[in-house]
């Protein structure tokens, strides 16, 4: 772009999947300085895999996928104006007095956008749930084996068992079976598609419905079994990797009836209990939060999508879980927002048709979370020595030590008392298991808060913190 | 939420209630109950929530000149070393790994070496380190420093393990420990302070000790004393983890003055030293902000900067992440311990600025001694609680 | 032209665009690291950047993410025992 860029920026907006792709064009389509930052090397997000040089349509089971499909690759084509920083590594947000200030780590250096507004839009991971044997190398979580097999046109291994809950396990086998591999079952530990035939179809939502057929008859047509209210309880394998995976049967709560344990064959375990919000930055700005009814803490925001943070706004599945179509949704409303705020555009109510679409696909979501909680039982599936936390090699028998000896009761003493949460991630995977398994443990209510804090959004280096910009 | 740990209800009111559940709390509770003293800790949040979750673990004489808190250092030293670490057992991951302080100019070694003929006449183990010899002890250090000292005394421990194992002890001698609940209010009758009031209802108690940390002065105001105990802030950097690249805790010698500086502004000097577990924690910051919580980034940067220009290898090293805390500091830097006589049978224990971990042990036996009767150890005047009143 | 990047000194091929877990894993190789406490086998898990699971060695500089760096011609790779910097140790 000819001349230095905007210092302050009208908008920045953080993360460039379908929610910050929206309010990115958004905002600049009504004149606002705009630069869209992300720390991967091209635009898109998660949401939104193709193989380098091709578009093909997004792959979120709960998106009619053509329609969104036309809808991103048109958000993809109309970011001329805005000014957009790949490989840019977020690692804090702070207010200042004239707005807000990025840093992010670039290569081994550090930068600092400045921008009057602010969209929150970072996306969200698979949920994991630690059980017996999930350290074994060929266990990998349901969106890693996508991003591998639609990115990279790469399979961990042959025979695959696709596990744990929500509508996404579905387009998991999907990529599966399109790359060659077998799917040797799909365990969902809830009760399935019942919502297929519910109210789903009342809401507006057809697409959705129309979606999850489509992939419940691809997996009828290779003859995958579709196990309801089953789960992989543990992970078996040798020095090379998984060998097997152990079947059982989930009661209402999900715990497993150890008389129904079987063994099948396999060299990849893929398990996904839906998603979970990236709210390092919200949190680090002061956000106001509160737990969704799938048990992740999200952003909490005003209908034009405002954080607590004056100026700040939230977008995608920080807000709530909800897939790219509300994401985009709330996209376009947080760049309108912000264009408001700034002056750049009237203050009138926002369009009634994105109001009317945010609403349907919210109470769609809500519906999914209903269908597929995370089971309750799950602390049963446990051993002492099952890994809590992959990092720090921390077992569930250290967190009961920390409970019932050291007299922990909240998450936080457990994880200074055990390292559990304070490796390389940070928490990011074991943060939300960490927070149920003590409430359970304590009988305190569940918080995932003290996990999901982090100052540090990214590793820096020692270097890059010393020398970088005010 | 009133939790027992004792199958029976207690039929008469504890000797002692011990406000605050951090390491000077848990060193009191631990002590009280050894001298057989029945005790209830209440604690408003969670064990080692406050300032003991937020430090680094270090017992440090190094840092200390030749003075009242140095003799309350190496007898606390003494007693982790000789009584707590065994008892505690290895979960406390007590090492004793020595304290280095780094002279970056001819100057700051000079000082250095008038501090250290000081500590040694006091009675603390050190040894002057010249230039040349500092690679030997410390392979990573910047080379352009200009000498040292080599305290083999300085130790660590992991605090918060320190804290929970102290109270688990204290527990198994019978002493109730009440988390998730704040003291908002004294039991009086007239001048004397007979127990503590809670959400849960109230605890009468023979004596009541106030360790509640930076929140000590919000404790004391409850019995209408005036405690001058204020937060100064500290940031801690924590890198990935590492192979053992730093041996000792080490610090430059500014470090000493930041502690006795009366500065609100940003005081902050180098320190770095390793953990059992392979990372490094970087400090020190010292700043008057009241209770911010805010991360600072040109105090991050700042500390940053100091780490490497003291080790240069650690450029290369990511930080995974930062914490902070806040230091509860008297004006004149030394601990507020002992009966406090504007309120007959409240105790003060705190004031122990960034030294608590350190100082915890003999704080607690020196507690300990003044609610049996015994006469205590050390001479307390220079830490009278009331010191400070016009 | 394939292009290829050496791992622990064998020949591994890739595909423009994919990372170099993406191309050890069309190998059959399933894990390049042991953990620093217990010694355990490491690979791939999340394949997105966040779980840090799938650190490995590039050109000397230990603790990249393998799942998120793209495979480039010639790149050394190594396989990382535990903390990856043990050139380091005192």
């Amino acid at each position: 772009m000819p001349g230095s860029p905007p210092d302050p920026y009208d908008v920045a907006v953080v993360g460039a999947g379908p929610a910050g792709l929206a309010a990115a064009t958004t905002a600049a389509d009504h004149g606002c300085a705009t630069v869209l930052l992300d720390d991967a090397g091209r635009p898109g997000g998660q949401f939104w895999r193709r193989a380098p040089g091709t578009a093909e349509a997004g792959t979120d089971p709960t998106a009619d996928r053509a329609g969104l499909g036309r809808v991103l690759a048109g958000l993809l084509a109309d970011l001329g104006r805005v000014d957009v920083r790949t490989r840019h590594e977020v690692w804090s947000v702070q207010a200042e007095p004239a707005g807000f200030v990025v840093r992010a780590q670039v290569d081994v250096g550090e930068v600092a956008v400045r921008a009057r507004t602010l969209v929150l839009a970072p996306g969200a991971h698979d949920r994991q749930l630690p059980f017996p044997g999930w350290d074994t190398p060929g266990v990998v979580a349901a969106g890693g084996l996508q991003a591998l097999a639609k990115e990279h046109g790469v399979l961990p291994g042959r025979r695959v068992v696709v596990a744990g809950t929500g509508p996404f396990l579905l387009p998991v086998a999907g990529a599966v079976i399109a790359r060659g591999g077998t799917v040797v079952a799909v365990a969902e530990a809830g009760d399935g598609t019942g919502w297929l035939r519910g109210p789903a179809a009342l809401l507006g939502t057809p697409g959705r419905v129309r979606d999850a057929a489509g992939y419940a008859a691809v997996l009828a047509r290779h003859g995958v079994p579709f196990l309801r209210r089953t789960g992989v309880v543990e992970a078996v394998g040798d020095h090379r990797g998984v060998t097997a995976a152990v079947l059982a049967r989930l009661d209402g709560a999900g715990r497993p009836d150890g008389g129904s344990r079987r063994t099948v064959a396999c060299d990849v375990v893929a398990t996904g209990w839906g998603f979970t919000p990236r709210l390092d930055l919200p949190l680090g700005l002061g956000c106001t939060t509160r737990v969704d009814r799938d048990g992740s803490l999200v952003v909490a925001v005003t209908a034009r999508q405002e954080t607590s943070v004056v100026g700040c706004f939230a977008a995608g599945e920080a807000t709530g879980v909800g897939g790219a179509e509300l994401a985009v949704v709330e996209g376009r409303l947080a760049g309108l927002a912000a264009a408001i705020r700034l002056g750049n555009a009237p203050s009138d109510p926002p369009p009634a048709r994105l109001l009317r679409r945010r609403r349907a696909l919210r109470r769609f979501a809500a519906l999914l979370h209903a269908a597929h909680p995370v089971p309750p039982g799950w602390p049963a599936w446990l051993d002492g020595r099952t890994t809590m936390c992959r990092c720090e090699e921390v077992t569930v028998a250290d967190v009961d030590e920390a409970v019932t000896d050291l007299g922990a009761t909240d998450p936080r003493t457990v994880k200074l008392l055990t390292r559990c949460g304070m490796g390389w991630c940070q928490g990011r995977i074991c943060g939300e298991p960490l927070a149920r398994l003590v409430a359970a443990m304590t009988c305190t209510p569940y918080d995932p808060t003290s996990m999901a804090t982090r100052p540090v959004a990214v590793p820096l280096t020692l270097g890059a913190l010393a020398t970088g910009p005010s | 939420m009133l939790a027992t740990t004792a199958s029976d209800r207690p039929t008469r009111a504890p000797d002692v209630v011990v406000v605050g559940a951090g390491i000077v709390g848990t060193a009191c509770a631990f002590a009280a109950a050894r001298a057989g003293l029945s005790v209830v800790v209440v604690e408003g949040g969670a064990i080692a929530g406050g300032t003991s979750g937020a430090g680094e673990g270090n017992l440090l004489v190094s840092d200390k000149l030749p003075g009242p808190e140095l003799d309350l250092a190496l007898l606390s030293a003494r007693l982790w070393r000789d009584d707590l670490a065994p008892w505690l057992g290895p979960r406390l991951e007590y090492e004793a790994k020595g304290g280095l302080v780094v002279a970056p100019t001819s100057e700051a070694a000079a000082e250095l070496g008038e501090t250290t003929a000081a500590q040694r006449a006091a009675g603390v183990a050190v040894t002057d380190v010249a230039a040349a010899d500092l690679p030997t002890i410390e392979p990573y250090l910047a080379p352009d420093l200009a000498g040292g000292a080599h305290y083999p005394a300085d130790a660590q421990v992991q605090p918060i393990a320190a804290t929970a194992l102290l109270l688990r002890e204290a527990r198994t001698l019978g002493t109730r420990v009440l988390t998730g609940t704040r003291v908002t209010g004294l039991l009086r009758a007239g001048d004397r302070v007979t127990g503590a009031r809670t959400p849960s209802g109230d605890l009468p108690a023979g004596a009541v000790v106030n360790a509640a940390g930076p929140w000590s002065g919000e404790v004391a105001a409850l019995a209408g004393v005036d405690l001058p105990v204020r937060p100064r802030r500290g940031f801690v950097l924590v890198t990935a983890p590492l192979p053992h690249v730093v041996r000792h805790k080490v610090y430059t010698a500014a470090y000493v003055g930041d502690v006795v500086s009366d500065e609100a502004a940003l005081q902050s000097s180098a320190v770095v030293e390793g953990t059992p577990a392979g990372t490094l924690l970087i400090g020190a910051s010292r700043e008057r902000v009241g209770f911010d919580r805010t991360p600072a980034v040109p105090v991050l940067r700042r500390l940053a900067a100091q780490a490497v220009g003291l080790f240069p290898v650690l450029a290369a090293i990511p930080v995974l992440r930062t914490y902070l805390g806040f230091r509860p500091c008297s004006p004149d830097h030394l601990p507020l311990l002992g009966p406090d006589p504007r309120a007959p049978g409240l105790l003060h224990a705190t004031g122990h600025e960034g030294a608590g971990i350190g100082l915890a042990p003999a704080t607690g036996a020196l507690v300990a001694q003044l609610l049996t009767g015994e006469h205590p150890e050390l001479d307390l005047h220079p830490f009278r609680p009331e010191r400070f009143a016009a | 032209m394939t292009e290829s990047f050496s791992f622990d000194g064998t020949v591994v091929t890739f595909r423009p665009g994919q990372t170099i877990g993406a191309a050890l894993l069309a190998t059959g190789t399933r894990s390049w690291r042991t953990t620093r406490r217990k010694g355990r086998l490491r690979g791939l898990f999340c394949g997105i950047g966040v779980c840090f699971d799938c650190l490995l060695t590039v050109d000397g500089t230990p603790d990249q993410r393998a799942c998120m760096v793209e495979a480039r011609d010639g790149m050394e790779v190594r396989t990382q025992q535990g903390v990856g910097r043990a050139g380091l140790a005192t």
